[in-house]
């Protein structure tokens, strides 16, 4: 890659884009919702969500915002840049359960794993990842701590 | 009474890496190797499996275009981890169906080193930094010392196990011993798994020459079970390494599906087993792998560590090859490396890695998609 005394990286702006689409929706306050697929046949949630029911193949699922409160399982910190990411390391990562009996691997926004226990509440919250090639950030979603 | 299939044959390329040698002529050597010691040639067999991942299209056909002995049915597998443990299988049936009297399997990898890029990961994954494989190991290992009283110490003695057997294989890549503390010490890769808790993918290749077994043949070894299962629907920490899932602490995972249809199919037990070559990815999978397939109980992984069970000299010798731990895993070699080392094993040629007396002997494999498979022989 060449570069010249003019460029720069990109700024960010203010515009945010997720880092797909249909796995969340952004307020903007910056708050926002998991969607997750509903199986009317069988009562159970999938993410991210589709038509089809992985537990029991009955089609025709629906989209439902999910819960923003959960529960920490099991983490661990991903302190290497895995494959494919551009972002910054290290970040924490796990699976955390929701009260619809879903269990997510999802980041985690605590790397230092000396102030995560298993099974604390944590709540989702939304992390840039890179900025793209048009200065928009690109936001995934993640799990925080809370602290009681 | 289903037909019977016997080991004719077996050969292996070392697994390591070897520079600008193509994944095509580690293939070629195994092949060879395990034709020469099957006494089979050139229209000998009537169809060749291949397993492998990432060798691109027609791999097994390139092997076979370069020794000339294409024509036969060539069919290339790719299941994960457990590829060559699919092709195994897919052997087994072609003799078992009477279609084949002789079946060529074999496996083949060249790999990259560091944390592989996988396509099982689409690119939002990758960029929202959840394509982390050894990080999903990491959460498993955190569960089994969760559930199983494993420590850490447990974790690390896996690995100076494995590396002490791995001392005296020498097909293997890392054939140093490790002390307890200098795995304790290597760097935290995610924690609580460390460096030396870790396989590295490499490259290698492996071979079986199976046929229909007759007559009386000394030192023959038959294929007993050759299962192959993939997961149930649901399960969160499955190889499969999904993004969600059902708290999955009832649901039984493709290793203990593949292990119960192979201890039937062979009516065999896991107290009949007298050398286990097993999917050691990392030092906890390991344990997992043993509770999963039957030979500790649930919970039992760390009490069996602490009486030293799985030592090649203790009453149930587990990866007394060293294990992926030391050989490498070359993704579509691995399960069938296994096999040639259990072939030397109840053949009596296994040298300084000899397990006294071997008859019965347990192969398994477990990886992404999720695949597992569980092959059972015996003398």
């Amino acid at each position: 890659m060449t570069t010249t005394p003019n460029d720069s990286p990109p700024v960010p702006t203010t515009a945010s884009i997720p880092v797909t689409s249909g796995l969340f929706e952004l307020e903007a306050d910056g708050t926002g919702r998991l969607l997750g697929g509903f199986c009317a046949s069988c009562g159970r949630y999938h993410f991210p969500a589709g038509d089809d029911c992985p537990y029991c193949c009955a089609s025709g699922c629906v989209r439902r915002a999910l819960s923003q409160r959960g529960r920490l399982c099991l983490f661990t910190a991903v302190v290497n840049r895995p494959p494919g990411y551009t972002g910054e390391v290290p970040f924490g990562f796990g699976v955390v359960e929701l009260p619809e009996g879903l269990q997510l691997i999802a980041r985690i926004t605590e790397a230092n794993l000396d102030r995560l226990e298993l099974g604390m509440p944590v709540r989702l919250t939304f992390v840039p990842v890179h900025v793209d090639d048009q200065g928009r950030e690109v936001m995934t979603y993640a799990f925080a701590p809370e602290r009681g | 009474m289903a037909t019977g299939v016997e080991i004719a044959g077996v050969g292996i390329h070392p697994f390591g890496r070897f520079g600008d040698t193509s994944v095509v002529e580690l293939g070629v050597k195994a092949v060879r190797a395990a034709l020469d010691d099957a006494g089979v040639g050139r229209g000998g067999f009537q169809a060749a499996f291949c397993g492998t991942v990432y060798s691109g299209v027609a791999a097994g056909h390139k092997v076979l275009t370069a020794l000339g002995m294409t024509g036969i049915p060539i069919v290339n597998v790719e299941a994960g981890c457990a590829s060559g443990g699919a092709a195994l299988a897919l052997g087994v049936d072609a003799i078992r169906s009477g279609r084949c009297d002789c079946v060529l399997v074999f496996g083949m990898e060249k790999m990259p080193k560091g944390i592989i890029r996988s396509s099982f990961f689409e690119p939002w994954r990758e960029a929202a930094g959840l394509a982390v494989t050894p990080a999903y190991f990491a959460l498993r290992a955190q569960r089994l010392m969760r559930d199983s009283g494993v420590t850490l110490e447990h974790l690390a003695y896996v690995s100076v196990k494995n590396h002490q057997n791995g001392v005296d294989n020498p097909n293997a890549m890392f054939r140093k011993p490790f002390t307890l503390a200098a795995v304790l010490a290597s760097p935290v890769v995610c924690a609580p798994l460390t460096l030396y808790m870790l396989c590295s993918p490499n490259e290698g290749a492996a071979a079986v020459v199976l046929r229909r077994a007759a007559g009386e043949r000394p030192q023959r070894v038959r294929v007993r079970a050759a299962a192959l299962r993939s997961h149930l629907p649901g399960s969160v920490l499955g190889e499969h390494t999904p993004m969600c899932g059902l708290p999955d602490e009832t649901l039984p995972a493709p290793t203990e599906l593949a292990a119960r249809a192979a201890y039937e199919e062979a009516g065999i037990g896991p107290d009949d087993l007298d050398v286990v070559e097993l999917q050691d990815t990392d030092s906890a999978r390991e344990l997992i792998s043993c509770e999963e397939l039957g030979l500790c109980a649930r919970g039992g992984a760390g009490e069996m560590i602490d009486q030293r069970r799985t030592d090649r000299g203790g009453p149930l010798p587990v990866n007394s090859s060293g294990g992926l731990l030391s050989k490498g895993e070359p993704l579509g070699a691995s399960a069938l490396g296994q096999i040639v080392e259990l072939t030397w094993q109840l053949r009596g040629q296994a040298g300084p890695r000899q397990v006294p007396n071997a008859k019965v002997a347990l192969g398994h494999t477990v990886g992404r998609g999720a695949n597992a498979s569980v092959v059972i022989l015996s003398r």
